[in-house]
């Protein structure tokens, strides 16, 4: 038999450890030692044990196998072994072991103990971890001794019974009529422990909240009593009678006096008596204000008392004290809604607070700070907002753009101001702005015709003096692509002019695009910044192309396939590039195309403010911009049909591809032909390319019926000699009364150089009647020649 | 109401832990390494109030320990400091001028002494001198036991 350790020897043998291994050693000889001694039996050395295990448990180790230990010890008749059995417990079980249900009837003998330490034993353990049944077999005693027993007794089983109705709201009943009397006890500790079993049942219960409004004359009583007391040494805290007492009074006064008169009215002397005669310079004092304040501004007070609260908060923003800064902020946050002009009055202080050391402090008057903000003070707000951002904490900086940025928007005095700010926010924290704060500025100064000069040499100022901010950097690209013109004029009115030369711009543009700062988004606004210059620029063009074809083989596909397209542009499409290139439309900023990047879903890239010259139209109903865009050139003359529509179907090419619609036009007239008509359903051949060897079509159904068809499919047979590729149509489904169309196009091959035919099948459903039809097309449509058509 | 007390050691080491709501054995490890973590991760001259979750986390530096409770959104934090100044106050009288190893070797004292000031996570006595007495007595009663047993209790 291992001699027996006491307590503090093991603590002192397991702290001298060296190693956490050498302390996992003796922590397993002890526990095997406990385990020995738990089996042992009743020898008085129990306790000893289990003390041990409580101490091991704390570290860390598993002590589950003390719970059987702990049941065994509360039963014990010894003191000290109850005292250790309660406390292994509360520590060791709790409502999900079984174990727990084994020691209720070991207290519910310790209720009724002679010894009233005992019962306490029992009444903290219940209130620590009594499970729900526990909680209803145990809760007539509870009962029994909130009404029957010394002060002592009664408090703990005030706040047993708190527990008890946190745990089974039922039993709330049991214990209302007796809290009621309960308020009229001397005891601070039965008096507290009534006042937040109260509250606890008002919680609980608005029943019983109406039954308590009743108690408010005496709870007022009470509290004037503490505050005009005289000084009582056992319950005074810094000057304050029984401070705890007092907060827990308040907060019930604001339950039964939140959204009712009467009790309202019976509150509010005492409210202002508190409020004037606390001394706040301590802690305590400031906790009882503070729930002053709470209970003032959340019942019906009468004004005067509001200005009151809100004079105290003002006054708590001074203190020296960071806790009391902080709560004052806390507690105004919640009602610069409802009381705005009271705490306007106290701005000043919250943005001086901007300046605290403590980042919770910064936060807060950051939060008041923005709800602050209002139009007559927007502009010396801002200045503080901005002077913040360059010295506040990182992980304030993104929500401080966000607020500084809502805040311009509703109250920006001038759109002049409104750009200066977004361009500040952009040049000292570019990095922490949402994404969607680029296409708003632009947006912004798209609309500000007359600063674009300002904008655009404030934007090459930025631009060049630091290229790190991508945010900044691609609305600077952006501006001189757009207004280089104005830019290159060299005065502004608003500006000190200097002069800027297209070799400056240039070079400005190409470091953009070559620096490894910026992002692939920021090279492709310099790309097509520089290509926009094209058309604003005189001397340096064949610059601008050297740079272009450069890019050409870059190895950023994005980037190649703009350079590629704006190759094209100067080689083919030459006599086009000033209209493609013009300035870009006002973008109107509540069009269909203008939210959170997500423009029609067939244009391939979201993002609205990409510049691609075509996409200004296409920010609309696509498909009829598609023939606007046809206006702007001059080439063709022809009525165009409506020429691949917009689908869904991913695998056609998106129509927002710069090349493909030039490649879908060729600047010859192209014919389309009917071919089949039948029932509604008119089938047309659209030829879209034609070369030696190769064909593209495009074959268009359409509906005039009164029905819609559905399941529409097409297949086509051609000569041996030629290949037939057919894409994917657009649909299946043709809706009735012309509403729309179903394309598909075909490819097809013909080395050989034979005459091509087609016979194609035409199948679908109508009215639930399925069809099928035969078309022969003997020759394609092509420039000179009509088609010819046999229908079979 | 609070939900849990701990006292730890600037090192992390945990001395006392109190729980007024019943959480598996892995949460409360999580809880503890969590607070831990946050509150030794704070600057010397910041406030005592944190947020945690949906709670107030209140904690305040005695020496070479931390206290550190979490309350519920209506309690008092400025009453919260109190009360952990109370319990401080109380194991410096119980010891005579506290520290952190009269915590570590009578670590059930201090557990009786905090179960004579709260209870189910509410303050139960507002006298010091109450709960002073209380202990002084419960302690009488375990000696007159000991010394009718002719042992010592632990």
């Amino acid at each position: 038999m291992p001699s027996s350790v006491r307590l503090q020897e093991m603590i002192r043998v397991i702290r001298s450890a060296r190693t956490q291994g050498e302390e996992r050693g003796i922590i397993q000889r002890e526990c095997a030692d406990i385990r020995a001694q738990f089996r042992q039996g009743d020898n008085g050395e129990r306790s000893h044990s289990l003390a041990k295990l409580l101490y091991v448990h704390m570290l860390g180790y598993p002590a589950h196998f003390g719970q059987m230990e702990c049941v065994r010890l509360i039963a014990s008749t010894r003191y000290s072994e109850k005292r250790i059995g309660y406390l292994g417990a509360m520590m060791l079980l709790d409502e999900n072991q079984d174990a727990s249900l084994l020691i209720t009837n070991s207290i519910k003998n310790d209720l009724s103990h002679n010894s009233q330490y005992v019962q306490s034993l029992a009444l903290c353990t219940l209130a620590c971890m009594g499970s729900a049944e526990m909680c209803r077999d145990l809760a007539p005693e509870i009962e029994r001794l909130l009404r029957a027993s010394n002060s002592y007794i009664k408090k703990k089983a005030t706040l047993c019974a708190v527990h008890i109705i946190r745990k089974v709201p039922e039993l709330a009943e049991l214990f209302t009529p007796s809290a009621r009397s309960l308020l009229s006890e001397k005891n601070h500790g039965v008096l507290h422990g009534a006042v937040v079993l109260i509250t606890e049942l008002c919680e609980h219960n608005p029943g019983t909240l109406d039954q308590f409004r009743k108690a408010v004359p005496e709870l007022v009583q009470i509290m004037k009593g503490l505050v005009t007391s005289s000084y009582s040494p056992e319950h005074n805290v810094a000057g304050i009678s029984d401070p705890f007492l007092q907060v827990r009074i308040l907060r019930l006064l604001r339950i039964l006096g939140h959204n009712n008169d009467t009790a309202s009215d019976a509150m509010n002397d005492l409210l202002a008596q508190v409020a004037t005669n606390t001394d706040s310079s301590k802690t305590a004092g400031s906790a009882v204000l503070y729930e002053t304040v709470l209970t003032i501004m959340d019942i019906n007070s009468e004004s005067g008392l509001r200005v009151l609260a809100v004079n105290i908060l003002g006054r708590f923003l001074l203190n020296n004290d960071r806790n009391i800064r902080y709560i004052s902020m806390t507690s105004l946050q919640k009602i610069v809604q409802t009381d705005h002009n009271a705490v306007q009055r106290h701005r000043g202080t919250i943005v001086d607070c901007l300046k605290d050391q403590d980042t919770s402090v910064k936060r807060r008057a950051l939060e008041l700070s923005l709800a602050l903000v209002s139009a007559v003070n927007i502009r010396s707000m801002m200045k503080e907002l901005l002077i913040f951002l360059s010295t506040c904490p990182p992980e304030l900086r993104s929500h401080t753009t966000s607020g500084i940025f809502n805040a311009a928007e509703r109250y920006s005095p001038s759109k002049r101001w409104h750009i200066d700010t977004i361009l500040h926010v952009l040049t000292t924290a570019g990095g922490d702005v949402r994404d969607e704060t680029v296409p708003n500025l632009i947006q912004l100064i798209t609309t500000a015709s007359e600063l674009h000069c300002y904008t655009v040499h404030k934007l090459y100022r930025a631009l060049v003096k630091d290229i790190s901010q991508q945010s900044l950097v691609q609305v600077a690209c952006w501006c001189i692509g757009e207004y280089g013109d104005l830019l290159l004029k060299g005065e502004c009115e608003e500006i000190e002019p200097v002069q800027v030369t297209e070799d400056d711009v240039l070079d400005a543009l190409e470091t953009v695009l070559q620096s490894h700062m910026s992002s692939p988004a920021t090279r492709g606004f310099a790309l097509t910044a520089t290509m926009k210059l094209s058309t604003r620029i005189t001397d340096n063009v064949d610059r601008i192309r050297s740079i272009v074809s450069i890019y050409g083989s870059c190895i950023d596909l994005e980037l190649q396939q703009r350079a590629v397209e704006y190759n094209a542009l100067f080689k083919k499409y030459d006599h086009m590039r000033a209209a493609v290139l013009e300035r870009m439309p006002v973008m109107d900023k509540n069009s269909p195309g203008h939210t959170n990047g997500d423009t029609s879903g067939e244009i391939k890239e979201p993002d609205p403010s990409k510049p691609k010259p075509v996409e200004a139209g296409l920010l609309s109903e696509p498909a009829s911009q598609v023939c606007d865009l046809l206006d702007l050139l001059d080439g063709t003359d022809t009525p165009l049909q409506p020429s691949p529509a917009p689908t869904s179907n991913p695998t056609t090419t998106s129509s927002a591809d710069l090349l493909d619609l030039l490649g879908g036009l060729e600047p010859t007239p192209v014919l389309t032909e009917t071919v089949y008509e039948k029932n509604g359903l008119s089938l047309k051949i659209q030829c879209d390319k034609q070369t030696e060897t190769e064909v593209t079509v495009t074959l268009i159904g359409s509906n005039s019926a009164q029905n819609d068809i559905t399941n529409f499919t097409l297949q086509a047979a051609v000569p041996k000699s030629v290949q037939l590729q057919m894409k994917a149509p657009s649909g299946n489904v043709i809706p009735a009364h012309g509403l729309g169309q179903v394309t598909q196009t075909v490819v097809l091959n013909n080395p050989n150089k034979v005459s091509l035919k087609m016979r194609i099948r035409v199948s679908f459903s109508n009215q639930g009647a399925v069809h099928q039809d035969t078309v022969q097309i003997d020759s394609f449509p092509t420039q000179a020649s009509q088609t010819s058509v046999s229908p079979l | 109401m609070m939900h849990f007390l701990l006292l730890f050691s600037r090192q992390g080491k945990l001395r006392l832990q109190k729980w007024f709501l019943p959480l598996p054995e892995r949460e409360r490890k999580k809880i503890v390494k969590d607070m831990t973590t946050m509150v030794l991760a704070r600057k010397p001259r910041t406030c005592n109030f944190l947020h945690w979750k949906d709670l107030k986390i209140v904690y305040k530096r005695y020496a070479s320990l931390y206290f550190c409770c979490a309350l519920e959104n209506q309690d008092n934090e400025l009453m919260a400091l109190e009360t952990l100044h109370r319990y401080v106050e109380l194991l410096d009288k119980y010891f005579g001028n506290v520290c952190e190893l009269d915590i570590i070797f009578n670590f059930e004292k201090a557990y009786f002494i905090l179960d004579e000031l709260l209870m189910g996570g509410e303050i139960q006595e507002t006298s010091k001198l109450s709960i002073v007495k209380s202990i002084e007595a419960s302690d009488m009663l375990q000696e007159t036991m000991e010394e009718y047993m002719s042992k010592p209790a632990f």
